[in-house]
């Protein structure tokens, strides 16, 4: 049988760059809350949040783990998958990402060392800050690899020679043209989802009417967060738009499936692009409101799809969908959070059983905008891989298309299997919740936490 | 001009201190991996792992900085190597998926019969992947055009394997010397017994390797057996047969760090030895460090970091591994 070994290759890549996304999505902001609770407790005393900082630094062993590994893969995929990419921009590339081994990811796993294993070991201010120089690195980790993704949007600052790209101006590659944007989206991506993983448990003890108070802390500051943060997003997101507009106008095209670029963009709420005809199916649209974000003016022009030929766009479809999920999810976030700051300003926030329920169901929320801001930000520059410089055809390796199927077969069980362990695991810890700390009263912090609740967890299942 | 002749050479310098680094540090984190099954208890496998929990993470990271050394100083020797290495570098990748997510899981789960069984196969796959790929380096790459133009399974030859089982002999005898050194009762009673065992079969395995492969290669003859290098390069297998003595020695006195740092030193003569038959090539037969480097400006914008960054790093490594001083007692689990 023959198998397109490009086609295979991005399956393969798209496939585990989105396993990885998933555990950055949680750790970044997960270490930060813990961070701050860990504060919160050195500076009053109060017992519940050292419980709850306890508590979550249970489940963020699990996902760091997994995210460590599943990061490792992607560092040498570059290699594997894409090694004709990485001859090419590897003067660019290449120092970007080894800037993040040398500035994060030591500082991640040492640190990690100590916050996991060393509450006995060191005194409680450099137990805490050893949560917040976690938590630094992980910023900085993100701040590298989207200065190294951002270049490949809108690179800058190099020049090509031979079909190899050197560099002529640092700043300039770093803080391209896309980057401010995108560091700060994702930042505040991952800050929202963890704030949206908070809120769910947190309502989950409430309505359960088990750890009560630890799920009011869990609340108030879920809410305070994602009611500041929610409608940042929206504001980063429509800046980020605007740079795309000028960067990449196709791809915005395609987000908002507008084919015919004499006539003003309508918004579709939702439509089927049909690539083919080049037109919307089942469109429902609100007339020039595309436009009007997009350029502040009833009648502006952006430019369409059809202005140049199909081999040159991307995926209209999945950009189009992906980019909808988004959105739907951002304003989903806006309202919640602020009616959860509403209630809790009227006072009637802990007796509304209907703000849980839905609350405690949406933990899954956040993942999902960022997988499908990703697909947006990626499916979106195609057939680019580096945008106006290299195709992704010309960027892939010398291997069979056969050898990466077997090992993308060799991904989809191990991803699974480690997965569904990891969830189930999570959720184990969840259902166990913060009381588990407590019967250890007498050590003032049980070292190993993960370890701390598995004799609960025999017990809660 | 100048910077272009030495350049790639610091940068060689840097990645072998990181592979050096890696070999080490997550050699003797696998090597307990390798050993798992030859403890007797959930107890003892506690012990085991507590012993490393606390590093492994840091440990690794230096995998990725070798990794990412790679591509950033020689990025056309990281976009041959990694293809013409497909599939043992992407098992080890799993491998070390599994053996990592193996730490955590291993504790939160009611079945620790797979976690152990996933930490003791990750640990074991993951190695023998490492040394297949170190023993089709030394075998050499099929490169047309400054771009692989091998087959999948180039790399699938018995010396390979040779290396491979090698490979793991090593890092057992690193777990073993690191376990008599850190743990006490009856894991380090068994290491003890062990580290003499496998490090007579490590000295079997490094004098196979070291006869087959200036046999095999020419090249590798010639910088061995030619005069004048055979007076200068003598005296490694002299410090080897020494070291291999001092650590049976210190082994059967009882001591307790001596045969630890003895075994990284028969891992540093044999990565000397490594570095002597190839240098300067990076993609062997027919790369060398300069024909593979990148733009001079990304290799000092990355030095300049480095350089900074890498006193601080070695300092976290020490911090940590001074926190967690002292032996880990039988019976205690997590701390
Ligand atoms: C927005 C943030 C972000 C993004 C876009 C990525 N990562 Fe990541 N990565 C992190 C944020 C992060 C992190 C927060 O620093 C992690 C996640 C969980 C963790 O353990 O550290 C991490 C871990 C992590 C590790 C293991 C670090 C260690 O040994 O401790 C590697 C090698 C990578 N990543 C590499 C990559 C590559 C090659 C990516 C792109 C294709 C990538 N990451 C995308
Ligand atoms: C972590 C979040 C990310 C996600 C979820 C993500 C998602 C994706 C997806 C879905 C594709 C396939 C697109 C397609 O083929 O249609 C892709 C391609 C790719 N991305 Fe990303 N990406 C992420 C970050 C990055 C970063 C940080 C880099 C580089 C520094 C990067 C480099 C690439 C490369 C090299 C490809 C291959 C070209 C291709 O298949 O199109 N990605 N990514
Ligand atoms: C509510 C309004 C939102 C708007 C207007 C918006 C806008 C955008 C735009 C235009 C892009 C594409 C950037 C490009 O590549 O050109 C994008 C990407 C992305 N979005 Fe959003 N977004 C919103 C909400 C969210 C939410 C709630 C999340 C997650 C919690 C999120 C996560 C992401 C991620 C991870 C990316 C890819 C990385 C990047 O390019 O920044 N977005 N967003």
């Amino acid at each position: 049988m023959d198998f397109d070994p490009l086609l295979l290759a991005r399956i393969q890549f798209a496939f585990t760059v989105t396993f990885h996304i998933i555990f950055p999505s949680f750790t970044i902001g997960l270490s930060a809350y813990i961070a701050t609770l860990g504060v919160l407790w050195l500076r009053t005393g109060q017992d519940r949040f050292r419980h709850v900082m306890q508590f979550w630094t249970k489940i963020f062993a699990v996902s760091f783990a997994m995210g460590v590994v599943s990061g490792i893969v992607l560092s040498y995929q570059f290699g594997t998958n894409w090694s004709r990419f990485s001859a090419a921009t590897g003067n660019i590339i290449g120092p970007l990402l080894g800037y993040e081994v040398l500035t994060a990811f030591f500082l991640e796993a040492t640190f990690l060392g100590v916050l996991l294993f060393g509450i006995k070991r060191v005194p409680p201010w450099l137990y805490v800050m050893s949560a917040g120089v976690v938590a630094v690195g992980t910023a900085i980790s993100a701040f590298w690899i989207l200065a190294a993704n951002s270049w490949m949007h809108t690179p800058a600052g190099y020049e090509m020679r031979n079909g190899v790209a050197f560099p002529l101006d640092w700043l300039q590659i770093v803080f391209n043209p896309s980057f401010p944007y995108r560091f700060a989206h994702m930042l505040n991506a991952a800050y929202l989802t963890t704030g949206f993983v908070v809120l769910a448990v947190g309502a989950r003890y409430i309505l359960g009417g088990k750890f009560v108070e630890e799920g009011r802390t869990m609340l108030r500051m879920a809410i305070g967060m994602t009611a500041i943060l929610a409608p940042l997003q929206l504001v980063i997101g429509d800046m980020h738009g605007l740079n795309t507009l000028k960067h990449q106008p196709i791809k915005v095209a395609a987000m908002e499936a507008h084919w015919d670029g004499s006539k003003p963009a309508d918004f579709h709420i939702f439509a089927w692009p049909d690539e083919v005809e080049g037109r919307n199916r089942y469109a429902l649209s609100i007339p020039k409101a595309a436009s009007l974000v997009l350029t502040h003016r009833m009648n502006g022009l952006i430019q369409g799809l059809d202005s140049v030929p199909a081999s040159e766009r991307p995926p209209v479809k999945m950009v189009f969908f992906a980019f909808r999920i988004m959105l739907a999810i951002g304003f989903f976030m806006i309202a919640s959070a602020l009616l959860g700051a509403f209630l809790w300003w009227r006072g009637t926030l802990w007796q509304n059983t209907w703000y849980m329920r839905v609350m405690s169901q949406t933990w899954w929320i956040g993942f999902v905008a960022v997988i499908a801001g990703w697909v947006v930000t990626e499916s979106g520059r195609q057939p680019w891989i580096v945008y106006n410089v290299m195709r992704t055809a010309d960027a892939s390796s010398p291997v069979l298309g056969t050898t990466i199927a077997g090992t993308l077969a060799l991904f989809v069980i191990a991803y699974g299997i480690v997965f569904s362990f990891g969830i189930y695991y999570i959720n184990r810890l969840i259902a166990v919740g913060p009381g588990a700390t407590r019967h250890e009263e007498d050590t003032p912090t049980p070292g190993r936490p993960i370890a701390a609740a598995h004799p609960a967890g025999k017990e809660a299942i | 001009m100048d910077m272009e002749w030495y350049l790639p050479l610091i940068w060689a310098g840097i990645i072998g201190v990181a592979v050096a680094m890696y070999v080490v540090m997550d050699g003797f984190d696998l090597g307990i991996g390798i050993l798992f099954p030859t403890s007797q208890s959930e107890a003892e496998r506690d012990q085991m792992m507590r012993s490393i929990a606390p590093f492994w993470d840091g440990n690794e990271t230096w995998l990725v900085l070798g990794g990412a050394g790679l591509f950033v100083a020689f990025p056309l020797a990281y976009a041959i190597i990694m293809p013409a290495f497909y599939l043992p570098v992407i098992v080890m990748l799993l491998a070390l998926v599994f053996r990592g997510v193996a730490f955590e899981f291993r504790i939160v789960s009611d079945n620790k019969p797979w976690w152990n069984a996933a930490f003791t196969g990750g640990s074991v796959v993951a190695t023998l992947c490492q040394g297949l790929i170190l023993g089709g380096m030394i075998q050499g790459i099929h490169v047309r055009d400054g771009a692989y133009a091998g087959g999948t399974f180039d790399w699938a030859t018995p010396f390979a394997l040779l290396c491979a089982l090698s490979l793991v002999a090593g890092y057992a005898l690193l777990g073993a010397t690191w376990l008599t050194m850190k743990t006490e009762g009856s894991v380090a009673d068994r290491s003890r017994a062990q580290a003499k065992v496998l490090l007579l079969v490590v000295l079997g395995f490094m004098a196979a390797v070291s006869l087959y492969t200036p046999l095999s290669q020419d090249r590798i003859f010639e910088r061995w057996f030619t005069l004048p290098n055979f007076y200068y390069l003598w005296p490694i297998p002299l410090v080897t047969g020494l070291l291999a003595f001092g650590c049976w020695r210190w082994l059967t006195h009882g001591r307790d760090a001596p045969p630890f740092l003895a075994a990284i030193g028969l891992f540093m003569l044999g990565f000397g030895g490594l570095v002597v038959s190839n240098f300067p090539y990076l993609v062997p037969p027919s790369l060398t460090v300069w024909d593979t480097a990148a733009a001079p400006s990304s290799q000092i914008f990355m030095l300049v970091g480095t350089l900074v960054m890498l006193p601080i790093i070695l300092a976290y490594v020490v911090f940590i591994y001074w926190i967690f001083r002292g032996k880990v007692r039988e019976g205690e689990s997590y701390h």
